[in-house]
């Protein structure tokens, strides 16, 4: 007896000892392993690189859009725009009410009593209670003259003032001064400043729409309002829900495009189907091989013969899909009951009728909801593959990232790919719940 | 109660006489069901690709017989220059490396989070049970910003370089890890739980030595799938964004014809990294959950 505990006792101390050692060597084997990463991605660098500016603007523009009144300071031009853009300028004669302009003079009024003139001599900012800053252009050089403590970020050199306040922006330069006066929620959303519409409230909108007089006289004022809702020049509404549509669209063709190609393959491929043992070998490892070439790959090859659009996105989706599929439809096929097909088959079926009724009723909800759960992904994967081949919702947002201009619109793009996603999300969600589970 | 045996309802025997009228009437109306899915469904199909096609810029059919011409231009060209081949693997080699540590670091970071969140959001084993909808609402999130979204944001602001792509890719894997984790911890047995609240052990103690030993096999074999995703997903955002075998495959291609023999170079040892990786992971994955 003593023999046996002894041995036990040993090896349940030999084990402890060793399980004691795992739970110390994981974590420290982890921690080494993001220490070194931590080194080789230079993330203590980081901290120097990142761009909280930029940031800055990225988070203001999701909530908020600015006024740009700038003057041309060699021809004394004047203009003013939303976001600073051309489609976006307000017409000579319908300034804001907060822009004031006599052909020399100019003033600003930026609210809370912070007032930004232009005149001949150069551009002045008078905060209340503060004083008032003045910029004046002496032959080459800007000469900047702040009274003492003047509460504002002040970034000067010789060519070039910035003044920023919590009212707005002022920036001076030889060629150009220009303010930015800054206002919550998107601009021009729905209506741009060419459109009659713009600027009503959302009551005179109504009445406009059920009672008004036509504004434009070829179409009813709701078909009018829609039509310049969807034309938008600034947001490009119409284009964003084909984009949209086109990103879905890629996804829910190269999904199911992939589940009917790999159906039959699957058959082919499993071990109960296809007696055949090297035919079933080629095909597993045709399917290993799409998987491994990896979607990233098929989409420059397709891309490359297709050009670019939802087309070749939908087919590059199909291609790498067709593989995952095969792999599982047919390790699925190999785990059915074959009772049930043993029973179809004793009623003289043949081998077409046994898959039709004994295998598809026993393998669609696992297939279906394999199937669903891969369009989900896809969804998303069809924004990355969009950006590749140049089409749908993805190609939109990486090119209005690179501008790095618009942020407005990323902020935009971005909600929508969000709402795109869950929308689809609970989209398949219900087809599982009402295909499979039959409620 | 013979009667309760028989029937769905009590006190009625279903109609014996009718059953095989009531069973034809049943699978017409499944089979009327059944072709009018199929004849919508073969509609959409239909309809979705015309319109596709219609929006694409190239045509499918003028396409189709190209589809090899670019990967026989570009072996051709890695054939004529394969003596380079062996020198441009090792070029190309740190970038793999980071492409692959990329994606481990963004599974292990994401995998962590997945476990508490996963954790606190678990009927039954939440330290707040009234918190369990915000968790699972912020995993739903987290998996519903695409990783190419939060990787463009996170270079604008960052600049360039692997951390935007692993923040990406490890808020993604937290959230789809979660939902699959807070799955598997669901099917727990509370018994060990229990056992160790009754000796008045701490949440955390609760969850380390009573849960997890349970769910690890499982979760480590999630999280292996994860990664042979991650991997795929760094080198697609190598592609789009910085960083890694993707960006060095983009560049490549964007020089053409001269360099495919760099291209190839880049293929190969992507898809090499990909199988061997799916392998690997597949055997493990096996053994873990399956015990052999």
């Amino acid at each position: 007896m003593s023999a046996v505990d002894s041995a036990l006792t040993e090896t349940v101390t030999a084990r402890f000892a060793r399980k004691r050692l795992f739970a110390f060597a994981v974590p420290s084997v982890i921690l080494l392993y993001l220490a070194f990463v931590a080194v080789a991605f230079d993330v203590a660098g980081l901290a120097q690189r990142a761009r909280m500016d930029n940031a800055a603007i990225l988070l203001s523009d999701f909530w908020s859009h600015k006024i740009h009144v700038s003057r041309d300071n060699r021809s004394g031009d004047l203009s003013v725009a939303y976001e600073g853009e051309t489609k976006g300028t307000f017409p000579p004669g319908r300034l804001p009410d907060w822009v004031a302009t006599d052909g020399t003079v100019t003033t600003v009024d930026l609210g809370g009593g912070h007032v930004v003139t232009y005149d001949a001599t150069g551009a002045r900012y008078a905060m209340p209670g503060a004083g008032t800053l003045a910029i004046t252009p002496q032959d080459d050089r800007l000469v900047l003259d702040a009274p003492y403590g003047f509460p504002a970020r002040i970034n000067a050199s010789d060519t070039r003032v910035t003044v920023t306040t919590d009212a707005g922006r002022l920036t001076y330069t030889r060629s150009k001064v220009e303010t930015f006066r800054y206002f919550p929620g998107w601009e021009l959303f729905f209506f741009t400043l060419d459109s009659p519409f713009f600027g009503k409230g959302p009551l005179d909108l109504a009445g406009l729409a059920v009672w008004g007089d036509r504004l434009d006289p070829a179409l009813p004022n709701i078909a009018a309002m829609a039509r310049d809702v969807w034309t938008n020049a600034m947001w490009r509404h119409g284009d964003v829900v084909w984009a949209i549509f086109e990103t879905v669209l890629m996804a829910f063709l190269g999904t199911f495009g992939a589940a009917l190609i790999a159906l039959p393959l699957g058959f082919l491929a499993a071990r109960n189907f296809n007696p055949l043992g090297p035919a079933r070998f080629a095909l597993r490892r045709v399917f290993d091989f799409i998987r491994g070439v990896d979607g990233l790959i098929w989409t420059i090859i397709l891309s490359r013969a297709f050009g670019p659009g939802p087309m070749t996105g939908a087919i590059a989706i199909l291609v790498t899909d067709t593989g995952s599929f095969g792999k599982m439809f047919s390790e699925a096929l190999e785990n059915i009951d074959e009772k049930q097909v043993e029973g179809v088959r004793s009623t003289g079926a043949n081998g077409v009728q046994r898959a039709r009724f004994g295998v598809i009723p026993q393998v669609t909800p696992v297939l279906l909801s394999q199937v669903l759960y891969f369009l989900e992904s896809n969804t998303r994967s069809a924004t990355v593959i969009g950006a590749i081949v140049g089409g749908g919702i993805g190609l939109m947002l990486t090119q209005a990232i690179q501008t790095q201009k618009d942020w407005e619109e990323v902020a935009y793009y971005i909600t929508l790919i969000v709402l795109m996603v869950m929308a689809m999300d609970s989209l398949s969600g219900w087809l599982r719940r009402k295909l499979i589970k039959g409620e | 109660m013979v009667d309760i045996a028989f029937g769905p309802e009590r006190g009625q025997r279903p109609d014996l006489a009718d059953t095989r009228a009531a069973y034809l009437e049943m699978v017409r109306r499944k089979r009327m069901y059944g072709g009018l899915l199929l004849v919508i469904f073969v509609a959409l199909m239909a309809s979705g690709f015309l319109l596709a096609e219609d929006r694409n810029a190239g045509d499918f059919w003028r396409g189709l017989p190209q589809v090899f011409d670019f990967p026989s231009e570009v072996l051709s060209e890695a054939w004529a220059k394969r003596a380079n081949l062996p020198g441009l693997f090792l070029d190309h080699v740190p970038a793999l490396v980071e492409t692959l540590n990329i994606a481990a670091v963004s599974t292990l970071v994401g995998a962590l989070a997945a476990m508490a969140l996963s954790l606190l959001a678990t009927r039954g084993l939440a330290r707040w049970p009234r918190a369990i909808p915000l968790f699972r609402r912020s995993m739903d999130a987290l998996r519903a910003i695409p990783e190419i979204v939060i990787a463009l944001v996170l270079i604008y602001i960052l600049g360039g370089g692997p951390v935007p792509a692993v923040i990406a890719i490890a808020l993604h894997t937290g959230g789809a890890l979660g939902k699959l984790f807070s799955e598997v911890a669901e099917n727990a047995d509370l018994k060990p739980v229990e056992g160790l609240q009754s000796v008045g052990a701490t949440w955390f103690q609760r969850m380390w030595l009573g849960v997890l030993p349970q769910v690890a096999p499982n979760w480590l074999s999630y999280a292996l799938l994860r990664f042979e995703i991650n991997v795929r997903a760094s080198a697609i955002l190598g592609f789009v964004g910085e960083g890694g075998i993707g960006h060095d495959l983009k560049l490549a291609m964007q020089w053409g014809q001269g360099r495919y023999d760099e291209v190839v170079a880049i293929f190969l040892l992507l898809f090499l990294a990909i199988v061997v990786i799916d392998r690997v992971s597949d055997h493990y994955r096996h053994r873990l959950v399956k015990g052999h």
